[in-house]
């Protein structure tokens, strides 16, 4: 019955605690809103076909409402409204109220991804793990403007808020794949802000932490440290991105999509950029290497060849860490099918 | 006029010209013909008709951008239009129809029209003051227009901090057009009110009041109140763009929030000032085309009053999962709820009107069966997301599209449309073709249905609202709603048709061809410049009186 129903009202799976609470809400009310609007249509309705009127001077009798009908006009929607705000806010209780033993990862919205940070562990960008039946407490903010964390599966949604931490929390139900949206509009790509929450099972979670504390340190908290390990992917995009900062990049590249005087570093790896002759040309290591070294080798459209040559102002290692830097400032696609190919780690202040 | 002068009825009857018929005046429509004495009239019926004039040119513009944002969304990726064009549109037709539509549309054509009429006046009290409000209107309308033009703003018709101050698309003019846009808002309120207490015709008691002028009342009162604060919010953002004030911002030690509590403050009364002045014209129509007295005339009036104040004490169901307090949102679901029980009180009366009426189905009639349906369904979706819990699934996602499309939008469209055809013959003299009346009236809230229906659903699967792209899954359903916006598109399309053409060939309509007892019908159609002719209407019973005296046991005095 509830399966159909949901069907019906196209709601996506549940697969928190939250979810199955929500939704009998909604069912409930549902069902009162039809049932009272059909029986106001069907009043109305046959009030129309037994008053027609027979002439066009038909004059009508004086009817006003005794006291009693004015009482029952008033009383009978305030009870219904009552009765669903006393389920609905016993059930925002219940979501506003993280419980004690929750388990905490910070969340932070920031044009246009999510940012994940385990207290104790990993972070990783637009893909958040978690172990099912077990609360986990959000905490979330912003880095630039206002975001909004969705799950339309755990049927929570938190506003990400620059300056302030808000939070919220689930427990998800079931190990699975699930799509986070951003529901505040935040600017140009409000709309591929997407990410997704991978649900374990026991087993499966204790393994991926196990993984994520072995391997690189340099995504863990402890460890950054320690800078002088050997080079770690994340590691040489932070060097990537200060000797980006140094050497002037950013004077003409932005990294929050908004184009400049060249274009926007953010997305750039792998897009299909335009050039002026009309071909197009993907965004590689290699392209991004050459733009570099020989600027005017590739113009894209939209834009003046104004950009100097740092053929030997930078060196190997210099140009390799700007392109590592780079590779870590895109928005992944929507993945609404399939596997998740894991986070990509980055330091969640950067 | 000064407010002081109301005693119309102690005027003579108008004395008829030399060479003039009696019963010949021009008619306001005649009375002057050159451009200049319609730009510079202080007729509050002229008034109205160019008030008419330009927010069915808004509505055209806001239409054609939402046809774009609805063309845009028919394919999961890019459609028609590039992403930041997709952002720019769905803003402006939210900014157009919002500022330029919706709250100008009923006041300033029907409301300038009908109230002085309804209640025994030859103008508002403030005629110099009203001609200023359309240009202010006008003049606020053009500096937006002019930054749309100019570049065009992306942050939606909210224009949330700090996005809206981090934007480089062009925010100033268009903030500062709705803000004098304010001020002609305000303009009108303030006449509305000044001209209801001091220039009733005598016999007209506060309860002998139309209802319509009971709800363009209460309207008034709201947007004196409300939209200062919007104005003042408004200045504040251009100041944080421009001067980087740092009230908003957080980076400069602003708070977001504060500007989603002022301009909530002032959009959510906003609402009513939309679906007030609809609940007005709906309260005529019934009456007239049931041809019954209001059935619980002063629950009516006073659910309006209702209505503005606590619309005042709701902003915060807005903010549910921006970080507020638990305790704060459950005070705003109460409250909010209030709304929704004054507006059931209006919906109950009204259709008590139509028992034991002489129900004339005629074109208004039809638009007010599609009002109380969406006003019943949209109004009963509000409630549902003041419950809390459900508005956390629900806040901002096409659930709220739908939602405010059916009440807001939905009753005020239905209501507009109504008016139109029941002030019709009134305004301009002609009748229209009822057939094609009904014919488009059928299509207008089909279309209204296919459009929004699917976005109901949209909301339940989880689709968030402002996307430009969207994955694969919610295509089926807002492909339904783009079909159901064309046909809506074409229903607007033919009411425009039939209604130019009765406009230059209608035939001549009788002074009341309703046989309505509204007091506007009490002088010519199309009345004369000064309203009435002739000795002053005699008020002395409640408006839609439709009882015979001689048979009924009536109350004497309301
Ligand atoms: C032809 C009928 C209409 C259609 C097909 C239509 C369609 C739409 C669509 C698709 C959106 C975008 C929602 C989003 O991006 O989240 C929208 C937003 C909106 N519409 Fe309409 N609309 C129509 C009429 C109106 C009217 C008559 C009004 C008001 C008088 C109105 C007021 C709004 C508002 C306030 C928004 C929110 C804008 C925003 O999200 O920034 N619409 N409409
Ligand atoms: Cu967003």
């Amino acid at each position: 019955m509830n399966e159909l129903l949901n069907n019906i009202l196209f709601l996506p799976e549940q697969a928190s605690t939250f979810a199955e609470r929500v939704d009998n809400l909604h069912i409930f009310v549902v069902t009162v809103t039809m049932l009272s609007s059909l029986a106001v249509g069907t009043a109305a309705l046959y009030f129309f076909f037994r008053y027609r009127r027979r002439t066009p001077e038909q004059l009508t009798e004086y009817v006003i409402p005794s006291v009693k009908t004015e009482f029952l006009f008033v009383s009978l929607p305030l009870i219904f409204f009552l009765t669903w705000f006393v389920i609905g806010f016993r059930d925002f209780v219940f979501v506003t109220t993280p419980p004690k033993d929750a388990m905490d990862v910070y969340v932070m919205g920031k044009q246009w991804m999510w940012k994940f940070a385990y207290p104790e562990g990993p972070n990783g960008v637009n893909v958040l793990h978690v172990p099912a039946n077990r609360p986990v407490r959000l905490l979330i903010t912003s880095r630039d403007v206002l975001h909004s964390f969705f799950v339309p599966a755990f049927r929570i949604k938190m506003d990400a808020v620059p300056g302030r931490y808000t939070q919220t929390w689930f427990e998800a139900t079931k190990p699975g794949t699930y799509q986070i949206l951003c529901t505040e509009y935040c600017g140009l790509s409000h709309s591929k802000m997407l990410g997704e929450v991978v649900v374990l099972s026991p087993e499966e979670w204790d393994a991926w932490l196990k993984e994520q504390r072995r391997g690189d340190l340099a995504n863990r908290q402890d460890a950054l440290a320690d800078l002088s390990l050997a080079p770690q992917p994340a590691r040489m995009a932070e060097q990537g991105q200060k000797v980006a900062a140094e050497v002037g990049c950013f004077k003409c590249h932005t990294v929050n999509g908004e184009p400049h005087i060249g274009p926007t570093f953010l997305g750039l790896y792998g897009r299909q950029e335009t050039l002026q002759d009309g071909s197009a040309i993907r965004a590689d290591e290699a392209y991004i290497t050459q733009s570099m070294m020989d600027p005017g080798a590739h113009l894209v459209t939209g834009y003046a060849n104004a950009m100097p040559t740092f053929q030997g102002k930078l060196t190997g290692p210099q140009t390799a860490a700007i392109v590592e830097y780079i590779k870590t400032l895109r928005t992944p696609d929507i993945r609404t099918t399939g596997a998740s190919q894991g986070p990509v780690y980055e330091p969640i202040q950067q | 006029m000064s407010p002081s002068s109301s005693s119309i009825a102690a005027e003579p009857g108008a004395v008829p010209a030399p060479g003039e018929h009696h019963d010949h005046h021009p008619s306001y429509l005649v009375d002057g013909t050159t451009v200049k004495s319609w730009l510079l009239t202080l007729d509050h019926k002229r008034i109205g008709v160019m008030y008419l004039i330009w927010v069915l040119l808004f509505f055209l513009v806001g239409g054609i951008y939402a046809l774009v944002v609805r063309l845009e969304l028919l394919t999961p990726g890019p459609t028609i239009v590039d992403a930041m064009t997709y952002n720019r549109a769905f803003t402006m037709h939210g900014v157009v129809m919002i500022f330029l539509f919706m709250i100008p549309a009923i006041p300033g054509a029907f409301g300038n029209f009908m109230l002085p009429l309804m209640l025994g006046a030859k103008d508002v009290a403030f005629p110099r003051l009203n001609l200023l409000s359309l240009y202010l209107l006008l003049s606020g309308a053009a500096i937006a227009i002019w930054g749309m033009l100019n570049g065009g703003m992306d942050t939606g018709w909210t224009f949330y901090t700090p996005y809206s101050t981090h934007t480089t698309t062009t925010v100033a003019p268009i903030l500062f057009g709705a803000f004098i846009i304010g001020f002609s808002s305000i303009a009108t309120g303030l006449n509305f009110i000044v001209t209801t207490h001091t220039m009733r015709a005598p016999g007209i008691t506060w309860f002998r009041m139309p209802l319509f002028v009971w709800a363009m009342y209460a309207t008034a009162c709201i947007q004196v109140l409300a939209t200062p604060v919007l104005g003042l919010v408004l200045l504040l953002v251009v100041g944080e763009q421009l001067f980087q004030f740092g009230i908003f911002d957080p980076a400069r030690g602003g708070d977001p929030v504060l500007f989603q509590h002022l301009f909530w403050f002032y959009s959510h009364p906003a609402v009513y000032i939309m679906v007030l002045p609809a609940f007005g014209v709906m309260s005529e129509v019934v009456a007239a085309f049931s041809r019954k007295n209001i059935f619980g005339y002063r629950a009516v009036a006073f659910s309006s009053l209702g209505i503005a104040f606590v619309g005042f004490f709701a902003w915060g169901h807005h903010m549910f999962v921006s970080g507020q307090s638990t305790f704060n949102a459950g005070v705003f679901a109460v409250l909010t709820m209030l709304v929704g029980v004054f507006t059931a009180i209006k919906v109950f009366n009204w259709v008590g009107t139509v028992y034991k009426g002489a129900v004339d189905f005629k074109t208004p009639f039809a638009y007010f069966c599609g009002f109380l349906y969406f006003t019943v369904f949209g109004g009963m979706t509000g409630v549902a997301f003041a419950t809390a819990s459900l508005d956390v699934p629900w806040h901002d996602t096409y659930f709220v599209v739908a939602h405010f499309h059916f009440i807001m939008v939905g009753a005020t469209i239905m209501a507009f449309m109504a008016a139109l055809h029941y002030w019709f013959p009134k305004m301009f003299g002609k009748t229209y073709h009822e057939g094609w009346g009904l014919v488009s009236a059928a299509l207008i809230i089909l279309g209204f249905n296919a459009t929004f229906i699917p976005q109901f659903l949209l909301g339940n699967a989880g689709m968030p609202r402002r996307y430009y792209e969207y994955p694969e899954r919610f295509q089926t359903l807002n492909v339904a709603s783009t079909t159901g916006a064309t046909l809506l598109a074409f229903g607007f399309l033919i009411t425009a048709i039939y209604l130019t053409y009765s406009l230059v060939y209608g035939e001549k309509a009788s002074s009341n061809p309703w046989n309505s007892r509204g007091y506007e019908w009490l002088t010519e159609s199309p009345p004369p410049t000064h309203n009435f002719i002739g000795p002053q209407p005699v008020y002395t019973d409640e408006p839609h009186f439709y009882v015979d005296r001689e048979k009924a046991e009536v109350p004497d005095a309301v």
